[in-house]
């Protein structure tokens, strides 16, 4: 059974405010909401396309080095082709585009958290300013979640 | 070019994040390309991270170095505690990591000719950014895209299946693994393993077409010659998850073979130099860093190995060597051809493993007699992947020191720049063609920035030009939209 809600974070727990996305994840699922699963990653990546299905809606979570303070909400997002470059990682719009062309479909609602980040040093804890960013996101989440 | 002159090309440390790639090249005094410098993120602090730990916490921990290859350090970091415990693997424990490695060398493999390669060899170096990704892939080639994502989604179920999670897994231990597999978990991978055998065969297919249509542009394109290094099993054959070390020269001669891996700093430098975080290998039997440099990944496997021991592959791999009269192996753009002939490797490599009863077995550890030093190499997705370790009486890491693949291909790659710029730089003017190729170039090679962070919001590809006083003469950009920018 695909719960109706997926809440999908990525980011590396051991780079600072990278661990946002994670750490939000970890934070909601010892909630136990029902109807609700979380998945996180390292990162966003082509086959994530197919977790996306059967939902009702979707939220994104990452950490933003340019997002406002203490969070910034963006949607429903649309796809879009956005140039990879060198990175592995996939945006969540090139995901939605993924998921248009594998499903022949319009993907669920979907929504993009960002949270934002200020150091991203490997092996360093979140920083305090993350932390605080990552409790407002969560209080928002919970609205949003109701 | 001076080293004050050097000393002018700063690294932005903020830029260090999942994505972003600098280049330099630099103009003697007619203005004629002299040397290209990449500058991608460097894995500086990876061995401070581990310093301090118990040793058994390492396979896990270093998982966290790379979002892009956590099962490469995961496995390298395991065969070095194996090590540090004196044990030899059950054949359940290392046919368990074996499959775990072939899962990742697959879904790796696929992400990068479906999601980075396949765009620019199918629609061209020049084609709009915006189709010439993996979004324009899917609405141009909605099937070839479709089977990257199913070939992705089994490898990365293998993944899960063996170590026991989707992410952060914990399947390989010191001295073997925590589980094997269940009746179940093999009938649902057996279920699905032919079509992904067949697919891959048709990724083979596809790249071979490719080059033969367009065989004088793929054999010249940013091409240079290079020793390569890459491990062998005892028989000769490809090996990705053990086996000794061996390096050619780029016209065959042999240089050192079956070496063993435990001792690889008698083989390979590492040099330092003043403009980059990372480090430069060599092969010591050829000097130093300026004439030892070497490659490593797809292109030098295939063409090191005496044979691959799987019959699809290994007929695939005689075509490869045939092409052209072997005009494919010294190409820039034959690392693509090579890789996915080894990711149908991995394809029947996983299937000859799921019909052995060895996974299934219940025999998981060893132990043995404590050791101070352990060395662990693997051929990752990119290449030799090396981890070094010492451990005190006290089980903490108190050294580590780690070669990542990229690492290896560190002045390839700057040479493959420098062919490029050689043929795309006129003047002093950075164009739009001339990054799309350094892309092209940069991209062959598959370098793993991930070792960073991935946080939205930075720019791709940076490209600058220095004149031979060592000022500044153009500077332009990729930014994370696409847009070519000159500042």
């Amino acid at each position: 059974m695909t719960a109706p809600i997926l809440i999908f974070g990525w980011g590396n727990p051991s780079r600072g405010d990278d661990a946002l996305g994670p750490r939000f994840i970890d934070e909601l699922s010892a909630l136990g909401l029902p109807d609700v699963e979380c998945l996180s990653d390292y990162q966003l990546q082509i086959e994530h396309a197919l977790d996306l299905a059967g939902r009702q809606r979707v939220l994104f979570v990452d950490a933003s080095i340019t997002a406002t303070v203490p969070y910034a909400v963006r949607g429903p997002i649309s796809a879009s082709a956005a140039a990879p470059g060198f990175t592995h990682a996939l945006d969540p719009h090139g995901l939605l585009r993924i998921y248009e062309n594998f499903y022949d479909a319009p993907p669920p609602p979907c929504f993009l958290l960002e949270i934002r980040g200020e150091s991203f040093i490997l092996g360093a804890p979140c920083s305090e300013a993350a932390q605080r960013h990552l409790a407002a996101a969560l209080d928002w989440a919970r609205k949003w979640l109701e | 070019m001076t080293d004050a002159s050097l000393k002018r090309i700063s690294i932005d440390p903020l830029s260090r994040v999942e994505g972003h790639g600098k280049v330099t090249i630099l103009l003697d005094d007619e203005n004629k390309v002299q040397q290209a410098r990449l500058h991608i993120v460097e894995f500086r602090g990876f061995e401070k991270f581990i310093e301090g730990r118990p040793y058994w916490e390492v396979p896990v921990m270093v998982e966290r170095l790379c979002g892009i290859c956590p099962v490469s350090h995961h496995l390298a970091a395991a065969k070095a505690m194996d090590m540090i415990v004196g044990a030899k693997l059950t054949p359940t424990a290392e046919k368990i990591r074996r499959l775990m490695h072939y899962g990742q060398i697959l879904q790796s493999h696929a992400l990068h000719f479906f999601y980075l390669a396949s765009p620019d060899l199918l629609f061209g170096f020049d084609a709009e950014l915006a189709k010439r990704n993996i979004v324009g892939l899917a609405s141009h080639h909605p099937e070839i895209a479709r089977k990257g994502v199913l070939i992705r989604k089994y490898g990365q179920e293998v993944i899960r299946l063996t170590a026991g999670k989707r992410i952060h897994g914990t399947g390989a231990i010191p001295g073997g693994v925590n589980k094997s597999l269940s009746a179940d978990e093999r009938a649902a991978l057996l279920k699905d393993i032919y079509a992904i055998i067949g697919w891959s065969r048709e990724a083979v297919a596809l790249v071979k077409q490719l080059f033969e249509t367009h065989c004088e542009h793929y054999r010249t394109f940013a091409r240079f010659t290079a020793p390569a290094m890459c491990l062998v099993a005892p028989s000769g054959a490809m090996d990705l998850y053990d086996g000794g070390l061996r390096a050619r020269r780029a016209d065959g001669a042999p240089l050192f073979d079956h070496a063993d891996y435990r001792r690889y700093w008698e083989l390979i430098g590492e040099d330092v130099k003043p403009w980059s975080y990372m480090k430069f290998p060599f092969l010591k039997i050829l000097g130093d860093a300026e004439h030892g440099w070497y490659r490593v990944g797809p292109l030098a496997r295939v063409a090191l190995c005496d044979f691959i021991p799987t019959p699809l592959a290994d007929h695939e791999r005689k075509e490869f060597l045939a092409f052209d009269d072997g005009q494919a192996v010294g190409a820039t753009l034959g690392y693509h051809w090579a890789r996915m002939i080894e990711m149908l490797h991995a394809a029947e490599t996983i299937k000859e493993l799921l019909h052995d009863d060895d996974i299934r077995g219940r025999e998981l550890l060893a132990t043995g007699q404590r050791q101070e030093r352990g060395v662990g190499v693997i051929e990752a997705p990119r290449g030799t992947l090396i981890h070094h370790y010492r451990v005190d009486e006290n089980d903490l890491v108190i050294r580590a020191n780690l070669i990542v693949s990229t690492t290896h291909n560190n002045q390839a790659m700057n040479e493959a720049i420098l062919a490029v710029a050689h043929q795309y730089l006129d003047g002093q003017q950075i164009t739009e063609a001339l990054l799309n190729h350094i892309e092209v170039a940069i991209r062959a090679f598959d370098p793993c920035l991930s070792c960073a962070t991935h946080a939205l919001g930075r720019m791709p590809l940076e490209v600058e030009v220095f004149g031979a006083d060592g000022t500044a003469c153009d500077r332009a950009l990729r930014d994370s939209q696409g847009r070519f920018l000159r500042h």
